[in-house]
């Protein structure tokens, strides 16, 4: 497991900046952690490094947003959703763009499983703990590369 | 003159619609198949259950309509139908349904943007004067547009990042409310008192542009503080104080507009503005300008319907816009 504190926002947003710079077609990003801890926030560092100049903001009202970059970006929140419920995520899964998933463990007997879980404790208002659990090499040699960038620990 | 007969259709989200509308003001039918009881299990819209639905009901609607409305199709003088922004498979339903109405009956073709029709929906309360502004708040949008003429929009503020309907659905989600979160939000909100003194983002910066996460954020934290110290919060009181915020934020802000562009008509659009806090409020605050008119149109077409495309659909036929068949579905589409 790879993991990094951050202090703040900011931090958070550089910490996925540097990990969206080195995503390809196919990625999948699975997020967890509390209400508030900052799922959204990292998808929208995710986003610059994938270069979309569009506002990211949060899908709890339509589930699912795209947005065109270098990569296409499918951005879902899943809190509601159940394993037994197929709303067609084998065509992000398995498509051209990077996918991020808030909530993901609602679905986790859908997830390929190859990919990057990453989770997001709350330390205090503003301070969290990212911790980074890759699944399959590609997402390993991912999280090494960051550490070697002395992103992440 | 002859009468100017629209076929429109609304499909960007989760309402099939489809209504036929003479001369632009009057509603010879409107039918809107919701499939709110469908995403409420998921808590949101779902796009691709969303997109079935609509392949599902599209034609039921088409005809409902036509049959209400009780016109002889040969009647229609033009179809007009959503091109956008929304949900692209949304869309594509409505689009294809009104390309291929349009070619089978051989009458022109016009996309309307979502917004405009929004709008739009004001006119079915009162003819729109010029200059007005227009204050768009649903769950996808949040926006003050200044119009200085038929067709002709300028986004002099929107979000900066969630749409307030989208605040309220995430605020639900913390109250552990049923989805959609607004309506709920809104009724509690009228048994609870605002004690919580949650923060006005950006009201006192010099423009029209607002935000909604840093509310949200302050929601999620006041909650997640008090149940680490054991302390119960009060969810009507939690309701109030949050809606009181975004109240204060959206008439703030439109208020300020007011200020700045000298109009003669203030509109509200969209689904929040079925929430009474608002319409409370904007009733209370234009008693301050005399000169100014507030139209806010009534429930059934401030949320997603065909009527409004109409509308609009209506001017823009009159100006000379048509669609070829080539016309597409654009899920992110700027107001011009």
């Amino acid at each position: 497991m790879y993991s990094v504190k951050v202090n703040n926002e900011e931090e958070t947003l550089i910490v996925a900046y540097h990990l969206g710079k080195k995503l390809f077609p196919g990625c999948l990003i699975t997020l967890d952690g509390d209400l508030g801890a900052g799922k959204t926030t990292f998808t929208k560092g995710i986003a610059k490094g994938l270069e979309i100049k569009q506002i990211v903001n949060s899908p709890t009202f339509t589930i699912i947003k795209e947005y065109e970059g270098k990569l296409p970006l499918y951005h879902m929140d899943v809190y509601r959703i159940n394993d037994d419920e197929d709303l067609g995520f084998d065509e992000y899964f398995y498509g051209n763009g990077v996918t991020v998933i808030e909530w993901a463990n609602n679905i986790r007997s859908l997830l390929p499983h190859e990919r990057l879980s990453l989770n997001i404790v709350i330390l205090s208002d503003n301070a969290r703990h990212l911790k980074f659990t890759p699944f399959g090499k590609k997402y390993g040699q991912i999280c090494e590369d960051l550490k070697h960038e002395k992103i992440i620990d | 003159m002859n009468d100017i007969i629209v076929l429109s259709i609304e499909s960007s989200c989760d309402e099939t619609s489809c209504a036929v509308i003479k001369n632009g003001n009057e509603v010879l039918a409107n039918i809107v198949s919701s499939q709110i009881n469908i995403h409420q299990k998921f808590g949101g819209v779902v796009p691709e259950v969303a997109s079935r639905h609509h392949v599902g009901n599209i034609t039921l609607v088409i005809d409902e309509a036509i049959k209400e409305a009780n016109i002889d199709v040969k009647d229609i003088t033009c179809v007009a139908v959503t091109q956008g922004p929304g949900l692209i498979g949304s869309l594509l339903v409505g689009i294809n349904a009104a390309k291929a109405f349009s070619y089978a009956h051989n009458l022109p073709l016009i996309g309307v943007h979502h917004i405009a029709g929004h709008i739009y929906a004001n006119h079915l309360v009162q003819n729109l004067e010029f200059p007005l502004l227009a204050l768009v708040v649903s769950g996808g949008h949040t926006e003050i547009i200044h119009m200085t003429s038929h067709l002709s929009y300028e986004v002099i503020g929107k979000t900066r990042d969630d749409a307030v309907g989208e605040a309220y659905d995430k605020v639900a989600r913390v109250c552990k409310l049923p989805y959609p979160g607004g309506p709920h939000i809104d009724k509690l909100a009228a048994s609870g008192k605002d004690i919580y003194h949650l923060p006005r983002v950006m009201l006192d910066q010099d423009n029209f542009d607002f935000s909604f996460s840093g509310l949200k954020s302050a929601v999620i934290n006041l909650v997640h503080n008090a149940k680490q110290r054991n302390e119960e919060i009060s969810i009507p009181d939690l309701a109030r104080s949050f809606q009181e915020s975004v109240v204060d934020i959206l008439v703030g802000k439109t208020l300020k507009a007011v200020e700045k562009y000298p109009v003669k008509q203030l509109l509200v659009a969209g689904g929040v503005a079925a929430n009474s806090g608002l319409r409370n409020r904007l009733n209370e605050e234009i008693k301050h300008y005399p000169y100014l008119k507030l139209i806010i149109p009534p429930l059934k077409y401030c949320t997603d319907n065909a009527a409004m495309i109409g509308v609009c659909g209506t001017f823009s036929y009159l100006k000379g816009e048509r669609s070829d068949l080539s016309l597409n579905g654009y899920a992110n589409l700027d107001l011009k």
